[in-house]
């Protein structure tokens, strides 16, 4: 029995990122860490693990970058990791993230529960959670606000999800895949024992060779293609102070000057 | 017959906004191709939804009506789309980008092996080629992309796209369809649903206000709410007032929030860290109301207030009240 959460890095939620000249993503020195929702996800893993016997792993897809995800998936007390890549594999599109992680779940074997976060903030999607599932023939939960009741030998799981329009309380059977939003638990952060742990840690690299999946997550395969990344267009004018002797002059001259422009 | 589709994303026979953006889409892709636009109205008790998407611009309507899908569930509503789609062959298949539509496409596209365009803000049409783009890393830049492939996916992001202007005299041919699943066949099962009340979706809303650590705990909100309401607008806060239990999760705006486009954002004591534009800087005019004359939000807005939001918002909410004769 394991539950797998699977992850990636992403460039520090406050570093600025830019592109460059060349049209290539950049953000200075900034630090990469794990992508912001999934401090949620290992954490849920984790706290998976506390209350019943299972493995927990953690899985990426992607160049050597993205290993620092799974290092503090270590930390935070994830039992194993693996890292899925080749140079194939770069430029792959959501079908074939799916396509390799698929195999790689079925080559682990014995994966009871999938968690990923909400979505990853770098691409800002999270389609490949949805074809994942798809691809392994599971059901998939998404925005997920809390497991009710999780029975690994019954095969079987509640919780909750947040729509649009409130709280939906679902149950399905195992193996599952669900999403995590940010309400589900308080993170865990990485003790200093964790830390030297993970740093140790030998996370093997399988590519599609070792998946057997011939060219189905290579970017050979892919019917999507990232042609070009631009900054934003800059925002025009600057901010105009609204005066006055008292707040509910300020108030009113706000009000007119929002009507003035048609905003309302 | 190939044509364009776009799936209908309702919810207990209502259809959300951001359907008739995403019919303004596909018409607009439709007329393009030259071919006809389809709208697919899955749920149960969707009559009303039916001829509102005639309305919006849908030549056609192929709808399932049936108790298996009176809650969205992703296996019965996929297996549905995935008959539709092998049956009928559309060229593209567009959906709202609502949590919903987010699921739905990108499971129909695994299902079909077909390209998905996921959570697009801007889209161009080049010859059968279709083109978008949308923002990536925490919305600090854009990125653009091309799809290719028989049968292409779209979601577009809510109040990304216009939404058409509504013609009651349109009408057109109804075609409905069998579900796939039988209630048997579907391992999810719902056990409970509890509506939020009183309150407008974030990601559809014009006017959003928003509260911060300035409102300095959860009864720091009733001026926020008071405004909303004489507004009719949502009310959204920074992460730091959700993290502190001053109100729940799904108000929050931001990198671990939602991520909404008004035609109007009112920060009220917000001081704007980047995870929070991250949420709201697509906002079209923003409004900071703070203490601190350095606060970042003042960076991002059109119009400023330096002062305390517990009598600027009371002040707002009164000039407005009288300025809209409510």
């Amino acid at each position: 029995m394991s539950v797998v959460v699977i992850t990636k890095s992403t460039p520090d939620t406050a570093a600025r990122v830019e592109v460059n000249a060349a049209g290539a993503v950049t953000w200075g020195d900034a630090q990469v860490v794990i992508n912001p929702w999934d401090e949620y996800s290992v954490t849920e893993a984790v706290l998976l693990k506390e209350a019943h016997p299972v493995k927990t792993v953690a899985l990426t897809v992607g160049p050597e970058i993205h290993a620092e995800a799974l290092k503090q998936g270590l930390a935070i007390g994830i039992d194993e990791a693996v890292r899925v890549w080749d140079d194939g594999m770069e430029g792959q599109d959501s079908l074939g993230y799916s396509n390799a992680v698929t195999a790689t779940i079925n080559k682990l074997g014995d994966v009871d529960l999938i968690i990923f976060g909400k979505e990853l903030v770098d691409v800002a999607t999270d389609a490949h959670i949805f074809q994942v599932a798809r691809k392994l023939g599971w059901p998939v939960l998404g925005a997920v606000s809390r497991i009710v009741t999780i029975d690994f030998a019954a095969k079987t799981i509640t919780v909750e999800r947040l729509i649009e329009e409130g709280k939906q309380t679902l149950s399905s059977t195992l193996p599952a895949v669900i999403s995590v939003l940010k309400d589900i638990n308080e993170p865990k952060y990485p003790s200093f024992i964790g830390i030297r742990k993970a740093s140790k840690a030998i996370i093997p690299v399988w590519g599609s060779a070792d998946l057997g999946i011939g060219d189905s997550g290579s970017a050979s395969a892919a019917l999507v293609k990232t042609t070009g990344y631009a900054n934003l267009p800059v925002r025009q004018g600057s901010v105009e102070i609204i005066d006055g002797a008292t707040d509910q002059e300020k108030a009113d001259k706000l009000v007119a000057k929002l009507l003035e422009d048609k905003v309302l | 017959m190939s044509g364009v589709f776009v799936w209908i994303d309702q919810f207990h026979g209502k259809a959300l906004p951001i359907a008739w953006e995403a019919l303004g889409v596909g018409r607009k892709i439709a007329d393009s191709h030259n071919v006809s636009l389809t709208a697919l109205v899955f749920g149960q008790g969707t009559d009303a939804v039916v001829q509102a998407v005639f309305h919006y611009g849908a030549d056609r309507v192929v709808k399932c009506d049936d108790a298996t899908l009176a809650d969205f569930r992703l296996e019965p509503y996929v297996a549905l789309l995935d008959k539709v789609i092998v049956d009928e062959k559309p060229l593209v298949v567009i959906g709202g980008g609502s949590t919903r539509g987010r699921e739905l496409l990108a499971a129909a596209a695994a299902d079909t092996n077909a390209g998905l365009l996921a959570d697009i803000t801007e889209l161009t049409i080049e010859g059968d080629m279709l083109q978008g783009i949308r923002p990536v890393y925490a919305g600090k830049i854009l990125s653009t992309a091309i799809i290719k492939g028989n049968v292409q996916f779209v979601t577009i992001r809510s109040r990304a796209f216009p939404t058409p202007i509504a013609d009651p005299s349109k009408s057109g041919e109804v075609i409905s369809v069998a579900p796939v699943l039988s209630e048997d066949q579907i391992a999810t099962k719902v056990i409970a649903f509890e509506e939020t009340k009183g309150s407008v979706n974030l990601a559809d809303a014009r006017i959003i206000v928003s509260g911060g650590r300035g409102v300095g705990g959860p009864d720091g909100f009733a001026p926020v709410r008071e405004l909303a309401d004489v507004l009719g607008a949502a009310v959204g806060a920074s992460r730091a007032t959700v993290d502190a239990g001053w109100i729940p999760y799904a108000h929050q705006v931001g990198q671990t929030g939602k991520v909404v486009s008004p035609d109007l954002y009112i920060a009220a004591g917000i001081s704007g860290a980047i995870q929070h534009q991250a949420g709201m800087r697509t906002s079209k005019v923003i409004v900071a109301i703070n203490k601190d004359p350095d606060a970042p939000m003042f960076k991002l807005a059109r119009y400023g207030i330096v002062g305390d939001l517990f009598k600027i918002l009371p002040a707002l909410t009164a000039a407005f009240k009288s300025k809209l004769g409510k």
